[in-house]
């Protein structure tokens, strides 16, 4: 903010000094530079982002489906179909059910490593590097690498984590991964829901995963929060004699909430896009316990090759995926303009 | 902030600008000079091969008779594996035999039973950049995705001048072929339907490998109750379940009525068998490992020979493995029809084609009468433990497992496979996997019906 003061009263050094008209030519010029200069990434971004999005549009209420394009129209045909299949509406609950956990476990465990690390403790650069590389792999290393250690080996020999599992006598969780049950599962639902409500089991391990590898991430997010929250606030609230706890949870906690709302639209998006996690973890499987549109999107065009049906899919996701952007995007105009 | 970084901007502009430009300059030349490059690897040529490109610096011998030479040969397959990718190579030497010179680009794609590959074969083609030829499964997998959609140039000429449809088989031939004209070579068959099983169990329980169902059942009590378990399943490539229904409706509906499924719709509603074939899988369940969510194909083989499951149901690509691994048949593993399917032949076939718009179509052509050919054939399947297409191989040169599989192929009758293409367009196979591997994790039988009933309106 400081630097808007300096930059606002430095003279422009050169420009009140030239005579009128190569001025109004030089601001002519000023400013059709910049246009020129975003020209080719506007159009681009036309073409390659809104363009195929449109298109994708046009090809979800179309015919196509097989390898000849037939882009006649079919009404909400493909849409329809999606949202009665069984596997769609297990992908819409399994996308859900793992966001809510994903982002429950991530701000939480992020939080409380960021708070941890931010009371001082020796070595803190060290910590912060070692509970932020995770974000630094792939999530396909971690969905293979997690996978490994969740698989239930032969009967009667565990291995991975189901040995530590075995070990302290919870046999029960080696099947984690391989059952598609659900819980709590049964119970009333209406008529054209196919798939049981509740938490897929071997959806946890996935989130576990996924937890796991963002955590850091969400870490990094809150301890820059915790390094701009000013000292002197802590301080005084302090000397009113409020407790430590009393401090974060009135003072700290809600400064952090710009925090908390960043870190929840960017893992949001990461969740609701997920796809080489689980393709690389569980295929999906088993049973679609753990499948999620984008692999669907995947499999249905190019497997099946049934490409107004993968289309239908992209748009459902954009559409999730605005349900949490746009509000954000408003928000963050909002604040803008008024600053 | 917004107004800030305005005019701060303004400020740098000048010199930056000058700066970004230079760099703009210097990126775009080379930018396309990298796309001209990318391009040249491909060049689309019409499809009735004109002569567009310069002839190459070497002249090969056995010169084309349209006097045009071609350097480049680019084949698609998703032969990754040791053995098949042997094979393969096999076929490559061959080639280079007969148009030296010529650069072989082997462009695979691994994985999934090549449901990965395909996947990319699409999107190349869609994108009016097809190889010079592709791996397909002959039958729907050929016909209802490629021919159908006018993909893929006839190759009647090749069949008469090297006598292929003489020396192949008529149910193969039929699966090739649309509208009475042929679409591609086939160069392997492997058997769907057979049991793998470890022959030192079988032996310290004193048990028989089951010809029939019931047998299979009483063998897998026998081995339930030893603490073994009977029968190994995988499922992480999606295509585990699917493969052991497959021989499951084969051994319900026999080999007359099994094809008709796949025809007619209606018959997954109305027949009665559905559900006969329904318990019966998930009876062969019941038998089976319950982590198989987590076991490839592979995965699940592999328990047979290491002692801890004693069979499997899987295609004979295991009998590769198996050797692969060092596994002596006749000693460590064993093999049958699967129950109830003997005499009955459930086969699948690689087979290469010659896509519409292929770059370098008369190396394509060439390539082939490579495939075609009794001595590619010969040299192609002892390495990829598959058995020729054609029924006048030199038996000689395969093990005794092919052998075996060589007669069975005169002898049986034949089926075609529905998870590995021949029986059914790619959609349906799509449903119908999906159906059973739902039915793996939740073996509910109801909705497995269901599934499959609505699997059948993509038929």
């Amino acid at each position: 903010m400081t630097g808007k003061v300096i930059e606002e009263a430095r003279p422009r050094p050169g420009v009140a000094t030239r005579p009128m008209a190569a001025r109004s030519r030089y601001r002519l010029v000023e400013r059709l530079i910049p246009i020129l200069m975003i020209t080719p990434s506007i159009i681009a971004i036309a073409v390659f982002v809104y363009g195929f999005i449109g298109w994708t549009t046009v090809v979800s209420v179309s015919r196509w489906q097989g390898i000849v394009p037939d882009l006649s129209f079919a009404g909400f045909r493909n849409y329809a179909a999606l949202l009665t299949s069984y596997r769609f509406q297990s992908d819409i609950r399994n996308t859900i059910v793992f966001t809510v956990f994903f982002l429950i476990g991530s701000l939480s465990i992020g939080l409380l490593l960021a708070v941890l690390l931010d009371s001082k403790v020796r070595g803190e650069s060290f910590f912060r590097t070692v509970y932020l590389f995770p974000m630094a792999l792939s999530f396909v290393v971690t969905g293979t690498v997690w996978q490994w250690l969740f698989t239930p080996g032969a009967p009667g020999q565990p291995t991975g984590l189901n040995l530590l599992f075995e070990q302290i006598g919870l046999p029960v969780f080696q099947t984690w991964s391989t059952v598609s049950h659900v819980w709590p599962g049964g119970g009333w639902k209406p008529e054209w829901l196919r798939v049981p409500f509740g938490v897929p089991l071997a959806m946890i391990p996935v989130i576990i995963a996924a937890i796991w590898q963002m955590s850091g991430f969400t870490m990094a997010m809150y301890l820059a929060g915790l390094r701009a929250i000013p000292d002197e606030l802590r301080e005084a609230a302090r000397v009113d004699g409020a407790s430590e706890w009393q401090v974060f949870r009135w003072i700290t906690f809600p400064l952090l909430q710009p925090v908390t709302l960043s870190a929840v639209i960017v893992l949001g998006h990461i969740s609701l896009k997920i796809f080489d996690l689980i393709m690389t973890q569980t295929g999906g499987g088993p049973g679609f316990a753990t499948d999620v549109p984008g692999i669907f999107m995947y499999e249905t065009t190019f497997k099946s090759n049934k490409y107004a049906e993968g289309a239908a899919v992209a748009i459902v996701m954009l559409l999730m995926v605005s349900v949490l952007i746009v509000p954000y995007l408003i928000w963050r105009l909002r604040t803008e303009t008024e600053r | 902030m917004t107004s800030t970084g305005r005019e701060h901007g303004r400020e740098m502009t000048r010199r930056e600008m000058l700066r970004r430009f230079l760099a703009l300059g210097l990126a775009l030349p080379g930018g396309t000079a990298l796309l001209a490059a990318c391009a040249g690897g491909q060049q689309p040529t019409p499809t009735t091969a004109a002569p567009t490109q310069p002839p190459a610096g070497q002249a090969s011998p056995t010169a084309p008779t349209t006097g045009q030479a071609e350097d480049k040969l680019e084949i698609f397959s998703w032969w990754t594996n040791p053995g098949e990718a042997d094979g393969l190579k096999a076929l490559f030497d061959l080639f280079s035999q007969r148009r030296p010179g010529v650069e072989i680009i082997n462009a695979t794609v691994a994985g999934g039973a090549g449901t990965n590959a395909k996947a990319v074969l699409v999107t190349r083609m869609q994108g009016g950049n097809p190889p010079d030829s592709f791996q397909v499964h002959a039958g729907q997998e050929l016909i209802g995705t490629w021919v159908v959609a006018g993909k893929m140039e006839p190759i009647n000429d090749l069949f008469e001048q090297e006598g292929w449809n003489k020396v192949m088989p008529k149910t193969l031939l039929d699966q090739i072929s649309h509208e009475g004209k042929f679409y591609s070579v086939p160069v392997n068959i492997h058997r769907s339907n057979m049991l793998w099983y470890n022959k030192r169990i079988f032996e310290a329980n004193n048990l028989q490998p089951p010809k029939t169902v019931d047998e299979f059942y009483q063998v897998a009590e026998k081995l339930k109750s030893a603490g073994v378990t009977p029968l190994s399943v995988g499922g992480k490539d999606k295509f585990e379940v699917p493969h052991l229904f497959e021989s499951v409706l084969l051994a319900v509906f026999g080999p007359e009525d099994y094809p008709k499924l796949f025809g007619d719709p209606g018959m997954w509603e109305s027949d009665a068998r559905i559900q006969e074939a329904i318990d019966m899988l998930d009876q062969f369940l019941s038998y089976a490992n319950e982590d198989r969510a987590a076991l490839s194909w592979a995965d699940a083989a592999q328990r047979v020979i290491d002692g801890s499951a004693a069979m499997t149901i899987m295609g004979d690509w295991a009998y590769g493995y198996f050797i692969n691994k060092g596994a002596q048949p006749g000693q460590v593993f064993g093999w049958v029809p699967a129950p109830g399917t003997d005499g009955s032949f459930l086969w699948l076939s690689d087979s290469f084609g010659l896509p519409v718009g292929a770059p370098h179509r008369n190396n394509a052509i060439e390539w082939l009468k490579v495939c075609g050919s009794r001595e590619g054939q010969d040299a192609f399947n002892p390495k990829k433990g598959s058995i020729p297409a054609r029924t006048d191989a030199d038996k000689s040169k395969y093990d005794e497992y092919l052998r075996y599989s060589i007669e069975r192929f005169a002898q049986d009758k034949l089926a075609p496979s529905v998870v590995h293409g021949a029986a059914a367009n790619e959609a349906y196979m799509t449903a119908y996997n999906n159906a059973l591997n739902v039915f793996s994790a939740s073996r509910d039988k109801d909705q497995l019906k269901g599934m499959l009933i609505e699997a059948a309106k993509e038929l």
